[in-house]
């Protein structure tokens, strides 16, 4: 009975400790792989969000394609900006990458990106920005997914200073 | 014609809606040389009533598909303290008076409305207090706002994806 107990215990123990290093071999920085184009996840936030992200694949070349959006069921106003900014923005022209500014729908979503990568299935670069709004202080998303993304942008000083491994680039919206 | 526009964006702002279309408000706006007053109302329950008179002109709707051409036509914009309606109104060069909705508690989009003020980017103020600031502001003290760099956050993507030119 004993014996089956530290079985599992010791089971678990190695369990979590692969758990551990693969997160850490998927998190850990690597030189960039030369490519020419890669796929784009991006996950909409609302009001607010929705047209930060906007803002910032504006200026995203065309080799960010296929681009995908996940949108709230209830969020039409998004899906209308979303759209329209798609037929403005004419395709002329596959790795992948997720990018997310909050809220909260945008956790799950990297881990399952994050299960990918840790399953040895396929590496998404996970890239978070924080929303402008955020001046002092992370939002709970990005207190979250500071720990789990693979570059975490911030748009204060004041946030850089406190969080010395986000990406400070000045105010990119 | 000079315009003063007010938008409480997706949300609904009562108690900014009502104090500025109240009698006593409109006299200020009008007593500034402003004769056009155009409110964007969001899901709000007060609805003013709209009125043309030969030296003013009140106009209400709840959205548009985009604020730019009232943004535009604006001399000045009160606005709730929303990131992309502060950003919008600052990016075009509007004087920007932001009154906060003490009604909503942990506001965090007080943080930037909070930092753009510091800045001198902008006014900030209750509904209680918006007629005094209205009467004694100076809108020449306000700072210009320079634009955001979204350039710099493709540059970086682009690098550390491995993107090639």
């Amino acid at each position: 009975m004993v014996g089956a107990l530290i079985l599992a215990a010791a089971a678990g123990a190695v369990a979590l400790l692969l758990l551990a290093v693969r997160l850490w071999v998927v998190l850990s920085p690597r030189a960039p792989v030369p490519r020419r184009s890669l796929s784009l996840l991006v996950v909409a936030g609302s009001g607010g969000h929705t047209t930060e992200i906007l803002r910032l694949l504006e200026n995203l070349s065309n080799a960010y394609s296929p681009r995908h959006y996940i949108v709230a069921d209830t969020d039409e106003m998004s899906t209308h900006k979303i759209n329209s900014f798609e037929q403005i923005r004419a395709d002329r022209n596959p790795s992948a990458t997720v990018l997310c500014n909050g809220p909260g729908t945008c956790v799950p979503i990297c881990i399952s990106a994050l299960l990918l990568g840790i399953l040895g299935i396929k590496k998404v670069i996970i890239v978070y920005v924080e929303s402008i709004c955020r001046v002092e202080h992370l939002s709970l998303s990005g207190k979250i997914l500071f720990h789990l993304s693979d570059y975490f942008i911030v748009q204060w000083p004041t946030l850089k200073e406190k969080y010395p491994k986000s990406v400070y680039l000045g105010r990119i919206v | 014609m000079k315009c003063v526009f007010v938008t409480v964006g997706t949300t609904s702002f009562d108690d900014l809606i009502a104090c500025v279309s109240a009698h006593d408000n409109l006299q200020i706006i009008q007593s500034l040389g402003y004769n056009r007053l155009v409110l964007q109302i969001g899901r709000g329950k007060v609805v003013p009533e709209p009125f043309s008179t030969e030296s003013f002109t009140l106009d209400v709707y709840r959205y548009k598909d985009s604020l730019k051409e009232d943004l535009q036509k604006a001399d000045l914009v009160i606005s709730h303290a929303g990131a992309g309606s502060c950003l919008e109104t600052l990016e075009k060069r509007k004087p920007l008076v932001v009154v906060i909705n003490e009604r909503l508690m942990n506001n965090h989009q007080l943080e930037l409305a909070k930092q753009l003020h510091k800045d001198g980017h902008l006014f900030y103020c209750t509904c209680s207090m918006l007629p005094g600031l209205l009467q004694s502001m100076d809108l020449s003290t306000l700072k210009c706002f320079p634009p955001g760099q979204p350039e710099k956050f493709s540059a970086f993507l682009d690098k550390v994806v491995g993107l090639q030119k």
